[in-house]
C-alpha cells in the first residue's frame, strides 16, 4: 500500500511542480541568474515543467494500466479511506458544503495535462531565446511556472471550486503576462481589459456554482455528473435548473474562451510576449472554456436549450473572427482572431452534442496555433521587432526553418489534409451536418473557406513577394528553432490521435459516432483550397484587386475594420452607463446626498435641539426654584390625588 | 392645662406660614429676605413638629425641633457670609443680577 | 383660655409673616420675623413645651435675627424694589397655594395618635433624654456640634477678603 501512496502523490507532484519553480524562481531567482548561467532563471523554469510533463506521462501509463476502472481513478491527498482507492483531504466543511482537495484523473484531464506540460514546455525554452536580453525575464518564467500551475490545477481539479480557483489563477496570470511590458500603456490597458472582460464571465459562473450546488447538493464534478444524468432532458424553449446552470457557466466560459461579445479582449492581448500569446491565448488558457464544457457533458446533454445557445453562438464567433481577420495588418492580430474563431468551432462542437471532436480540434489546436504564434514570434524577432505585415515581404528565403515549419502551421489551420487540422475540422462539419443543423454546416464550411484565405494573406504578404521593410532579417536562434519544428511534427501528426473515441467514456455524453457522408472530406478541402487560390491570386498575381475590393466594398470595409462594433459598444456602456452612473446617482445622489445629508442632519438635529433646550439654563436661581417647586407640587399631587 | 389647643388649627397655621414662605422665596429680589423667608419656612416645620408632639404626647418631635433650629443657625450663617461674599464681588444683593450660569 | 391665647398669637403670627414678604425695607422684614419668631415661641408653650419656647427666642430671635440685622447694616442697603413681574407673582402664587393645600391636606391626614392630657415636657426630660447615653439622640448631638463649628469655619472663610 505504501507504493499506491506514493504512486497517488504522482500527479500532485507534477501539479506542485510549477508552483515551485514559481515560488523559488519569485524569492531566489534574481540570485540564480546571477550565479548561474545567465539564463538560470529560464532554465529552471524549463526544467520544472518537463519535469511535471514526465509525472503526467507516468500518470498516463498508469491510468491506462487500471483500463477496468473506465471512470477514471480519483487521486486525492494522503490518508486511506475505506476500502476504496481513495483518499479524502477535508480542506473545506461548512455544513452541507464539503470541497475536499482532490484531483481527478481521467483521460480528458490527462489529454489536458499532457497538452498543457508538453506545448508549455516547449514554449519555455522557445522563449529562452526569444526573452534573452530582457532585464525581466525571471519574472516572465516565474509567471509562467505559475500559469502552469493553475492551468494544470483547473483541468486536474475534483470539484468546481478547484477548477474555479485555477480558472481565476490563469486569468491574473493572464493579466501579468499581457502587462508584462507594463510601461507601456497600451499593454497595462490590454491587461486590464483582459480581466475585467473575464471577470463578467466570472460572475455568472459564480452564481452557475452556485444554483448547481443548491439544486444538486454537490459541487464534485464526478457526482454532478452522475446526480444529472438521472435526471430528463430540458427540450429546447424551457429554462429548468440544468438549463440555467448549463448557460452561466457557459456565459463563463464565453469570458475565458472569447466568444462573442466577450472576445474583445485576446486581440489586445497581442501587447504580451509572443510565447505568452501562443502558449495562454492560443493552447491553453483560452480552452479552459472548452474544457469546462466538455467536462460537464452530461449536463449539457440535459438541456437542448443550452446546446442550442452554444452552437449558434460558436458558429456565429466562428464567421464574424474571421471576417474581421481578414482586414487585420499586425500578424499577431491575425492570429488572435483565428483563435478566436477557432475556439467558435470548438464550441459549435459541444453544441452539436460532439464533445470529444471539439476537444479533439482543441488539441489539434494547440499544436498548429502555438506554431503559427512561436513562427510570428520568430518573424518579429528576426526584424527586430517589426509586425505590420505591410512592412514584411520575401522572407522565405531569409528565415527558411521559420518559413516552413510556419507553412505547415498554415496548412494545418486552412484544414489540408493529411496535416492535423483537416481531421478535426472535418470532425466537426461532420457532426454539424449529423444533427441536421444545416445552418451550422454552410456557416462552417464558409468560414473555413475564410480560414484559409486570412492564412494564405498572411502567409504570402510574410514570406513571399519582396521586401518592404528596413529592417536586416536573420533567423533565430536554435532554442527557438527546435520547438518550431516539434510543433510542426505535431501539428502533422496529432490528427491520428483518435481523440474522440478516446475520450468517449470519460464524456459519458452518449455515442458520438455519426454518420460520415463520404463527400464530405472532399468538400472541406475544396474549401481551404479555394480560400487558399483565392489569396494566392488576390496577393501575389493580381496585387491591385485587394485594394479595389477594399474600396468597392467601403462600408463592409469599415464594418470589419471597426471589429464589427464591439469596441465601440462596450466603450460607450463603460463610459455612458458604468462611469457616468455612478457619477450621477452612486457618487451624486447616493453618497452626497443620501448618506452625508443624514450624517449631517444627525449633527444638525442634535445642534438645533441642544440650541432649543439650553434656554432653560437662564443662571438665575429664582427660576430653578420655580422648576423645583413645580415639580414638588406636581409630585405631591401625584402621590396624594392620582393613584 | 386643660388640652384645648385645637391641634388642626395649629397645623393649618404651619401649613399658611409655610406657604407664606414659599411666596416670599419667589416674590423678593433681595438675597437676605429671601433667607428670611427660608427661615419662616423652617419654623412653619418646627411649628408642625411642635404640634405632632403634644398629639403623639412624645417627646420625639421636640428633640427634632431642637435639632432643625441647630442646623438652622448654622444655615444662616453660611449663607449670610456668602451674601457678603457675592455682594463683595458684584456690588449688588439683587437675587437676579447673578447670571453666570447662563448658557 | 388657652384657645384664645392660641388664636391671638396665630393671627400677630400671620400678619408678621405677611409684613415680612410684603415689606419693601429688608430691614422691617427683619423686624417683622422677629415679631413672627416671638409668636411662635409662645404658640410652642403653649403645646407643651417650654424649653423650645425658651429656646426659640434665645437662639433663633435673639442671636440668629440679630445676625441677620449685623449683615443688612454691614451692607447698607436701600428699600430697593422694581417690581418682580406679574407673571412670575402669579405662577409662584399659584404653586404656593397647590403646595399650601397639599402640605395641609397631608398635615391633617396624618395620625394624630393618642395624646396625653396636660402633656407638658420639662427641660430635665429633655436633657435626659439628649444627654444620657441610654437616650438616642446623644450621638446626633455630638454631631451637631461638629456641624455648628464647620459652619462657623465656613462662614468666617467665606467672608473673608481676599489676601493680597
Amino acid at each position: 500500500m505504501l507504493e499506491d501512496t506514493i504512486l497517488n502523490t504522482i500527479p500532485f507532484l507534477a501539479l506542485f511542480l510549477p508552483l515551485g519553480g514559481f515560488v523559488v524562481l519569485s524569492l531566489f531567482g534574481s540570485a540564480i541568474q546571477r550565479e548561474g548561467d545567465a539564463r538560470g532563471a529560464g532554465i529552471l523554469a524549463c526544467g520544472t515543467v518537463f519535469v511535471a510533463f514526465v509525472l503526467c506521462g507516468w500518470s498516463t501509463a498508469r491510468l491506462e494500466g487500471l483500463l477496468a476502472d473506465p471512470d477514471g481513478l480519483r487521486f486525492a491527498a494522503p490518508h486511506m479511506l475505506g476500502d476504496k482507492n481513495v483518499f479524502q483531504l477535508d480542506w473545506i466543511e461548512v455544513g452541507a458544503l464539503s470541497i475536499p482537495f482532490g484531483l481527478l484523473i481521467d483521460r480528458l484531464s490527462i489529454v489536458m495535462a499532457l497538452t498543457i506540460t508538453g506545448v508549455g514546455f516547449l514554449i519555455h525554452v522557445y522563449s529562452l531565446g526569444y526573452m534573452a536580453g530582457d532585464d525581466a525575464s525571471v519574472r516572465y518564467f516565474s509567471y509562467l511556472n505559475l500559469f502552469t500551475f493553475f492551468m494544470l490545477l483547473l483541468v486536474m481539479g475534483s470539484s468546481l471550486p478547484l477548477l474555479f480557483i485555477g480558472w481565476e489563477g490563469v486569468g491574473l496570470c493572464s493579466y501579468l503576462l499581457i502587462g508584462f511590458w507594463y510601461r507601456r500603456k497600451s499593454a497595462s490597458d490590454a491587461g486590464k481589459k483582459a480581466f475585467v472582460v473575464n471577470r463578467i464571465g466570472d460572475a455568472a459562473l459564480i452564481v452557475g456554482m452556485i444554483i448547481a450546488f443548491h439544486s444538486f447538493g454537490t459541487l464534485d464534478l464526478f457526482e454532478l455528473n452522475s446526480n444529472v444524468g438521472a435526471k430528463p432532458v430540458e427540450a429546447f424553449g424551457t429554462f429548468g435548473i440544468i438549463t440555467i446552470v448549463a448557460l452561466l457557466l457557459f456565459v463563463g466560459a464565453c469570458g475565458k474562451s472569447a466568444q462573442l461579445p466577450l472576445h474583445v479582449w485576446l486581440p489586445d492581448a497581442m501587447e504580451g510576449p509572443t510565447p505568452v500569446s501562443a502558449l495562454i491565448h492560443a493552447a491553453t488558457m483560452v480552452t479552459a472554456g472548452v474544457y469546462l464544457v466538455a467536462r460537464l457533458a452530461p449536463l449539457y446533454s440535459h438541456s437542448e436549450t443550452a446546446l442550442a445557445v452554444m452552437a449558434t453562438l460558436g458558429t456565429l464567433t466562428a464567421f464574424v473572427a474571421a471576417t474581421i481577420a481578414l482586414v487585420q495588418t499586425d500578424i499577431k492580430k491575425v492570429l488572435a482572431y483565428s483563435t478566436v474563431s477557432q475556439l467558435g468551432y470548438m464550441f459549435l462542437a459541444c453544441g452539436v452534442g460532439a464533445y470529444g471532436v471539439a476537444i479533439f480540434h482543441l488539441f489539434t489546436h494547440a499544436f498548429f496555433k502555438a506554431l503559427l504564434f512561436l513562427g510570428s514570434g520568430s518573424v518579429i524577432h528576426a526584424l527586430s521587432g517589426e509586425q505590420d505585415m505591410r512592412r514584411m515581404g520575401g522572407l522565405r528565403r531569409q528565415i527558411p526553418w521559420t518559413f516552413w515549419t510556419f507553412l505547415i502551421g498554415t496548412l494545418a489551420l486552412a484544414g489540408i489534409p493529411p496535416l492535423a487540422g483537416f481531421f478535426s475540422k472535418d470532425a466537426i462539419l461532420a457532426g454539424a451536418l449529423a444533427g441536421h443543423h444545416s445552418l451550422f454546416f454552410v456557416v462552417g464550411w464558409l468560414t473555413a473557406v475564410l480560414t484559409a484565405f486570412y492564412m494564405g494573406r498572411l502567409l504570402i504578404l510574410t514570406f513571399f513577394g519582396d521586401y518592404r521593410g528596413e529592417a536586416h532579417p536573420h533567423e533565430s536562434p536554435p532554442s527557438m528553432i527546435i520547438p518550431l519544428l516539434v510543433l510542426a511534427a505535431g501539428s502533422i501528426l496529432t490528427g491520428w490521435v483518435a481523440i474522440p473515441e478516446l475520450l468517449a467514456a470519460a464524456l459519458r455524453a452518449g455515442s458520438e459516432a455519426h454518420a460520415h457522408p463520404a463527400w464530405l472530406p472532399y468538400v472541406a478541402t475544396g474549401g481551404a483550397l479555394l480560400g487558399l487560390i483565392i489569396s494566392f491570386y488576390m496577393y501575389t498575381l493580381y496585387t491591385e484587386v485587394p485594394r479595389k475590393l477594399g474600396t468597392l466594398l467601403g462600408p463592409v470595409r469599415s464594418v470589419l475594420e471597426n471589429k464589427w462594433g464591439f469596441d465601440l459598444a462596450f466603450d460607450w456602456i463603460t463610459q455612458r452607463l458604468v462611469l457616468a452612473g455612478s457619477r450621477r446617482v452612486l457618487w451624486r445622489g447616493i453618497d452626497d446626498g443620501t448618506i452625508d445629508a443624514l450624517v449631517d442632519a444627525a449633527g444638525a438635529v442634535t445642534t438645533r435641539l441642544a440650541r432649543a433646550s439650553r434656554v432653560a439654563q437662564t443662571g438665575r436661581v429664582r427660576s430653578y426654584a420655580l422648576v423645583i417647586l413645580g415639580g414638588a407640587v406636581a409630585l405631591l399631587g401625584y402621590l396624594l390625588w392620582g393613584r | 392645662m386643660s388640652d384645648s389647643v385645637p391641634i388642626d388649627h395649629a397645623l393649618l397655621l404651619s401649613a399658611a406660614l409655610f406657604a407664606l414662605g414659599t411666596l416670599g422665596v419667589f416674590l423678593r429680589r433681595h438675597l437676605i429676605t429671601i433667607v428670611m423667608s427660608i427661615e419662616l419656612m423652617l419654623n412653619a416645620a418646627n411649628l408642625a413638629f411642635i404640634a405632632f408632639s403634644r398629639s403623639h404626647g412624645t417627646i420625639d418631635g421636640q428633640i427634632l425641633v431642637f435639632f432643625v433650629m441647630t442646623v438652622a443657625a448654622a444655615e444662616a450663617a453660611v449663607g449670610l457670609a456668602i451674601i457678603i461674599a457675592l455682594d463683595r464681588i458684584k456690588r449688588s444683593i439683587d437675587v437676579d443680577a447673578f447670571d453666570w450660569m447662563k448658557w | 383660655m388657652e384657645a384664645i391665647l392660641f388664636y391671638g398669637l396665630a393671627a400677630l403670627a400671620v400678619v408678621a409673616a405677611i409684613a415680612v414678604v410684603a415689606q419693601p425695607n429688608p430691614v422691617t422684614s427683619a423686624l417683622a420675623l422677629i415679631v413672627t419668631l416671638c409668636c411662635l415661641s409662645g404658640i410652642f408653650g403653649l403645646l407643651g413645651s417650654p424649653f423650645i419656647a425658651a429656646l426659640q427666642i434665645v437662639v433663633y430671635a435673639g442671636a440668629i435675627m440679630v445676625l441677620f440685622l449685623f449683615v443688612l447694616m454691614l451692607l447698607n442697603v436701600e428699600p430697593e424694589r422694581s417690581p418682580s413681574g406679574p407673571r412670575l407673582a402669579l405662577v409662584a402664587g399659584a404653586l404656593a397655594a397647590t403646595l399650601a393645600a397639599q402640605v395641609g391636606w397631608v398635615l391633617l391626614q396624618t395620625d394624630r395618635g393618642t395624646g396625653v392630657a396636660g402633656f407638658h415636657v420639662r427641660t430635665r426630660q429633655m436633657a435626659m433624654i439628649l444627654f444620657s447615653p441610654e437616650g438616642r439622640f446623644l450621638y446626633a448631638f455630638e454631631m451637631v456640634g461638629v456641624l455648628i463649628l464647620a459652619a462657623l469655619v465656613g462662614a468666617i472663610v467665606l467672608s473673608r477678603e481676599d489676601l493680597p
